[in-house]
This record gives C-alpha cells, sequence and structure tokens, in this order.
C-alpha cells in the first residue's frame, strides 16, 4: 500500500519534472529565436543601410545646387548614423571591428558638417570633393563584401548565436563564415537608394490616393465579367469567380479568378466597381523556352495597350528576368514624357503573350490637360547642374516631386565616371528637383 | 606539368581568335534590360573596338546602352541604342569575337576583358590569383539586392506556402507597404524582423528553404504588382488570437488571409 503510494508520488514527480523540463527547454528555444532574430535584424539593416550609403553618396557627386545637395548630405548623415547604430547591435564586442566603425564616424561627421554650412556662400572646396569621392569608393569596397557576407549567411543559414558561442568559447580555429567576412570587411577598410521606386513612382500618399481617372457609373458583376473577356481575350470555356472588396477599400473593386480547364492555370485581375477599369492583371502560368527578345515584347506590349484604348504611351524602361520581359510605359504628350502617367507589363517571352498588367500609376494620376510651357530653355538648365556631368540624352518630362506636385522638368541623362544618372531641373525655376544615380544590374555573389 | 598544360591553352586560344571567329548573333533587336548570350557577344565585340569598358556579364545595363550608342555614333547609324540588323552587321564587321575565350572565362568566374589588338592570353587574371571573382551579373529592380529578395523570398515562404500565388504576391506587397508607410521600420529587413509582426518569424519557419514560387512573387511585388489593394495587415481568421485584429477595414480575401488597412 506504502510503496504503491510511494511509486505513484514519485512517478507523478517524475512527470511533473519531464514536463517543467520541457517547458523550461521551449522556452529557452523562444528566447534563443527571439535573441537571433535580433541579430538578423541589424545585420540584414546593416547591410541595406550600407547600401544606401553607397548610392547616396554617389547622388551627391552628382549634385550641383545647395538646395540639393543639403538635404542630401544630411540624409547621408542620418543614414551613417543608424549603420552606425546596427553595427553597435552586433555580437561583434569581441572582434576587432574598430575601422568600420571608424569609417561610419567619419562618413557622418564629414556629411553633418557639409550639411549644415551655407554652401552657397562656401561651396564644397576640390578637396571635400576628393574626400567624398574616396568615401564613394570606400562605400562600395564595405558594401561588396557585406553583400557576400549576408549572401553566405542567407544561403547556408547562418546563426549569429553560433557566432556569439564562437567568439565567447574564443575557439582558435575560428573557422566561421561570419566573422572571417567580417574580418574581410575590417581589412578593406584600412587601405541604396532609399529604396527609391523610380520617377514612375509617385511618392507614397499615392498608396492611399484615389484611382480618380476611374470614373463611370458602377457596374455589375456580370458585366465585369464581360469587360474581363474581352481585355483578356478570353474565349468563354474559362471559369470565372468573382468577389466584391471588403469595406477598406479607398475605391470598391471586383476580383476575379479565372481558371482555364485547358490549360489548368489561373488568371487574376482586379478592377474597378466604377467603370469597370482594369487596375491589374497577373496571368500565373508556367513559361517556357524564351523565343523572343524584350524588342519584340515591346512591340506587342504597345499593340495591346492600343487594342485598349491606352494612346501616346512610349516604353520608358524594360527588364528581362529568366524568361519574363517586365516592361513600363509612360505617356508622351508632344514630347513631354509625364512619368505619373505609367503601366507596367509584364510580357512572357515564350510565346509574346501579355502575363502581367498593372495600371495602378496610371489610374490614380492626376489628369494633366496642357502641358505648361517652359520659363527656362533646354541650356540655361544644362548651365544648372554638375559641370563633372557628361549629358548625354535630354528632354522634357512631368515628374511628381517631394512635395506631390507635378513639375515640368528638363531631363539630363548623364555620366559621371562608371555611373549613369537622371537629374530633373524645374524648367520655370532652375531648382534641381531630383537627381538620381541609376543602377539596375548587380553582380553575382558568393561564388568566391 | 601545369603550367605547361596553360601554355598550351593558351597557345590554342591565340590562334583560335588569330583564325578570325564571327559568330553572328540571334535575329533579335537587342535592347536595354536584356540578358543573354547575345549581350555577352555584344559587349565582348564592343570591348574588343574600344567602346566598352565595362565587364562582359552579359547583361544589357546602362554602361553598355551608352557603348551602342557611342558606336552609333561613330558609324553614322540613327543613335537609338537598340541593336537591330543594321547595327549588328556593322559591328561583325569591324570587330572580332572570341566566343570560345570570352565563354570559358565566364564560366571559370575570371576577371577578363576582350580587348583587340593584344593577345587574349595576357587579358585574363586566374582565379587563383584573383580571389573576387565576379564576372557574371543579373538585372535587379531599383532599390533592391538579390539579397534583399531572397530575404522576402523567405518570409513569403514561411508565411504564405499553402497559399494560392496571388496570395503570395499580396503577403510580399504588404511587407513592402508597411516599408513605405510611416508607422513601420524604413527597412525590408526592419519590417521582416520587427517582433511580434510575422509569426513566421517567431517560430522559425523563416528559415526554410523558400521555393522558386515565392522567389516569383517576390519580384512581381517589388515590380509593382500590389494584390493585397494597398494593405498593411493581413491574418488568419481561423488561427488569429488577436480580436484587435479584426477591428481593422478589411480589404479583401485571397485564399486563407484576410488583408486589410
Amino acid at each position: 500500500m506504502v510503496r504503491a503510494f510511494l511509486i505513484g508520488i514519485l512517478s507523478l514527480g517524475i512527470i511533473g519534472t519531464a514536463y517543467w523540463g520541457y517547458r523550461e527547454h521551449q522556452e529557452k528555444n523562444a528566447v534563443l529565436l527571439h535573441a537571433e532574430n535580433n541579430y538578423q535584424r541589424a545585420f540584414h539593416d546593416l547591410t541595406y543601410q550600407v547600401d544606401l550609403l553607397h548610392d547616396k553618396i554617389g547622388t551627391t557627386l552628382a549634385m550641383n545646387s545647395r538646395t540639393s545637395l543639403s538635404p542630401a548630405l544630411a540624409e547621408v548623415w542620418r543614414i551613417a548614423a543608424e549603420a552606425h547604430s546596427s553595427v553597435g547591435q552586433l555580437p561583434l564586442s569581441l572582434l576587432p571591428f574598430n575601422k568600420t566603425e571608424e569609417f561610419l564616424a567619419k562618413m557622418g561627421e564629414f556629411s553633418y558638417r557639409t550639411a549644415i554650412r551655407d554652401l552657397d556662400k562656401e561651396p564644397l572646396t576640390k578637396e571635400e570633393y576628393n574626400t567624398l569621392q574616396k568615401l564613394y569608393k570606400n562605400a562600395a569596397d564595405i558594401q561588396n563584401e557585406l553583400r557576400n557576407v549576408q549572401y553566405l549567411v542567407l544561403k547556408n543559414n547562418l546563426r549569429w548565436m553560433d557566432v556569439e558561442l564562437a567568439l565567447a568559447a574564443n575557439q582558435k580555429t575560428m573557422d566561421n563564415t561570419i566573422i572571417d567576412g567580417f574580418k574581410t570587411v575590417e581589412k578593406n577598410v584600412e587601405s541604396f537608394s532609399e529604396t527609391d521606386f523610380g520617377p514612375t513612382f509617385t511618392n507614397l500618399e499615392n498608396e492611399n490616393r484615389e484611382l480618380s481617372r476611374a470614373k463611370g457609373k458602377p457596374i455589375s458583376k456580370k458585366e465585369a465579367k464581360a469587360v474581363a473577356k474581352t481585355f483578356l481575350g478570353l474565349k468563354g470555356t474559362e471559369k470565372i469567380s468573382i468577389v466584391e472588396s471588403g469595406k477598406g477599400a479607398l475605391n470598391r473593386f471586383y476580383s476575379l479568378t479565372i481558371y482555364d480547364p485547358k490549360t489548368k492555370t489561373e488568371t487574376y485581375m482586379d478592377m474597378t466597381k466604377n467603370g469597370g477599369y482594369p487596375i491589374w492583371v497577373i496571368d500565373n502560368r508556367p513559361i517556357r523556352t524564351q523565343k523572343m527578345g524584350l524588342n519584340e515584347a515591346t512591340i506587342k506590349g504597345l499593340e495591346f495597350l492600343k487594342r485598349h484604348k491606352f494612346t501616346n504611351l512610349e516604353l520608358y524602361e524594360s527588364t528581362q528576368y529568366d524568361n519574363v520581359g517586365i516592361l513600363t510605359f509612360v505617356t508622351n504628350k508632344n514630347g513631354v514624357r509625364i512619368y505619373p502617367e505609367a503601366i507596367k507589363m509584364k510580357v512572357a517571352l515564350d510565346d509574346g503573350t501579355i502575363v502581367g498588367f498593372s495600371a495602378r500609376d496610371y489610374l490614380s494620376s492626376n489628369i494633366i490637360d496642357a502641358v505648361p510651357k517652359p520659363a527656362l530653355t533646354v541650356s540655361e538648365a544644362r548651365a544648372k547642374i554638375n559641370p563633372n556631368l557628361k549629358v548625354m540624352e535630354e528632354r522634357q518630362a512631368i515628374i511628381v516631386n517631394d512635395v506631390n506636385e507635378e513639375v515640368l522638368c528638363y531631363e539630363f541623362l548623364g555620366t559621371l565616371g562608371d555611373d549613369t544618372y537622371r537629374i530633373f531641373i524645374n524648367a520655370q525655376n532652375g531648382m534641381e528637383e531630383k537627381v538620381e544615380k541609376l543602377q539596375d544590374t548587380e553582380p553575382v555573389y558568393g561564388n568566391i | 606539368m601545369l603550367r605547361k598544360a596553360i601554355i598550351c591553352i593558351m597557345f590554342l586560344l591565340i590562334c583560335y581568335i588569330r583564325a578570325g571567329e564571327a559568330e553572328a548573333f540571334s535575329n533579335q533587336v537587342i535592347q536595354k534590360g536584356a540578358v543573354g548570350d547575345d549581350v555577352i557577344e555584344l559587349q565582348a565585340r564592343l570591348q574588343y573596338i574600344g567602346f566598352y569598358n565595362g565587364k562582359i556579364d552579359g547583361v544589357f545595363g546602362w554602361s553598355t546602352y551608352w557603348a551602342v550608342r557611342n558606336f552609333q555614333y561613330e558609324f553614322g547609324l540613327p543613335v537609338d541604342g537598340l541593336v537591330g540588323e543594321s547595327t549588328k552587321v556593322k559591328l561583325v564587321k569591324v570587330s572580332k569575337y572570341n566566343e570560345r575565350f570570352v565563354k570559358e572565362q565566364i564560366r571559370k568566374g575570371n576577371q577578363f576583358t576582350h580587348y583587340g589588338g593584344k593577345p587574349l592570353s595576357k587579358q585574363t587574371k586566374n582565379k587563383a590569383e584573383n580571389t573576387t571573382k565576379k564576372a557574371a551579373a543579373v538585372n535587379v529592380p531599383k532599390g533592391f539586392s538579390r539579397n534583399d529578395i531572397q530575404l522576402m523570398a523567405n518570409a513569403v515562404y514561411g508565411e504564405a506556402r499553402g497559399e494560392p500565388y496571388i496570395g503570395q504576391v499580396a503577403v510580399a506587397a504588404v511587407i513592402l507597404n508597411r516599408v513605405k508607410n510611416p508607422a513601420f521600420p524604413k527597412t525590408v529587413a526592419g519590417v521582416i524582423f520587427q517582433p511580434g509582426a510575422f509569426t513566421a518569424v517567431a517560430d522559425g519557419q523563416i528559415w526554410l528553404t523558400p521555393n522558386e514560387t515565392a522567389r516569383k512573387a517576390v519580384l512581381d511585388a517589388i515590380n509593382g504588382w500590389d494584390p493585397s489593394g494597398g494593405a498593411i495587415y493581413y491574418f488568419n481568421p481561423d488561427t488569429a488570437t488577436s480580436g484587435w485584429i479584426w477591428s481593422r477595414p478589411q480589404i479583401k480575401r485571397i485564399g486563407k488571409h484576410i488583408f486589410c488597412k
């Protein structure tokens, strides 16, 4: 009796302990994961900030006027400070990493000093310009190394907790990719655009701006299906399901899912309820091997736009990803490009069909009735840009500037060293509205 | 032995280029943004006659574009940056292209150039001497690196791998909408790793290896497709534990997720 009782108590105790141990283990794992996530964030933030830093310094090199240079330098200062704080959060205290921190501090100081100075009275000296160029080069080196470490971290699923443990244990054979990578970064010092979406990206307020062009009477679901049928050139054998948007949507819209039983693929489409304007389309069919180039795809895209009454559009940008071409078209009114009126398209390079369409920017842009006359001539505007820039192309364009107004500008494309820049000079008052460093290719990392 | 072999190979290569290989382009009109063999040939040929000084990486970027335009200008062709029939014919006539040499260097990841009037053997640095061998390149959307895309693909796969394709694009779009929203961190990593923001991050599912679909979905979202209709939150009504999320104005439902403002 007593024995059975004791066994009962003991086994209860064992079960209790096991449960407690299990809970402890789980909690420990959760805490570890949480710490790991914080390290990961600091690290990926750091690489992004260094990207951005490199980009912004590059942009300042091509600027000319105080009104754009001062804010840009202030931006560099802010990013350098952020990157500095990200470095500080990484468990690298046991690693000699002071050169990189020093670089970031120097960068911050330099940009701060020049940003608060009245550059009209005291423009950048030749030496300061050289410093800027050197910092640009340094930032490029650090960026490259960090990107490479980042690539390896992502590819091999490396854990910062392991780095911390390795550093704490002070093992002699520290064969750790992260540690080695950071050592290279450090050695190099001894010797990205604020996710800028380009001129067609019409600022963040636009996300919540109404689709002002979508005028017209509300259409029924049946009418919406008919619109989809003509827009996508459907045969009529497809199964279409349709739902209306919820209360959170600024403009009511229909979401259509079109299932083609023949190919067993789905096409998705959103359409405004008022007037039935297609907002976007994605066709998720598998794309076979490439049979045509971007140029042919562009012609197909333009044909499609013309068929659907989008007139005066011209190609602004084309990019190939594997066997898909991404094309951006903008309005061209009498030789003036209107960047806010942009339409994006995805063309399959196997048979040239349109597999993606997005008119959100176009539909939410304001209607510009008449393009104003410029007060400045091209050569007057050209005199406003940095004399170091070699101008290769020029045209007139309307962009949405930082304060969300449509302004007529002279657009200049030019090169400085190996980099290409796009510069917008206000055609009325000569202000430097926007300076962008253009980059769209990236070397493949991790093949060391 | 190895050195002998290398010398032998280089000798062969020199003979090869002397023989005057004239491998022609395919019949596409090559324009900015293109990738592939035609672009490699274009860059190599432009470099041969000194118009292009960048890396031969098979991506038609800005420096290739300016090289093409300068070439067209110098040779009296219409300056449009498009490599069509007349530009190709002219280019093939005035330049040489050693395809085998170029392709081999790219495959091996060597740093190399392809200038005319200089033996090719002097224009390549071997892997052994040179540790940073970055010959090939890829197109990336403006403002995003391939690593950013990879990180986002991880998040999308961890959060929405069972969802229809469009639902995955929408999750990626929510991450981007948050980056643009002043109430959230300003970086992709900041948004993804914000404590408590995504369950896949909290329980470690983000470190599963993402598939190609997730990567494609991220690319679509970055390129401007937003099926979420501008949402900054989403939740699964079957598993949502917070009552607060139901108070958000809902935009639409895709698969198992409800997207809201």
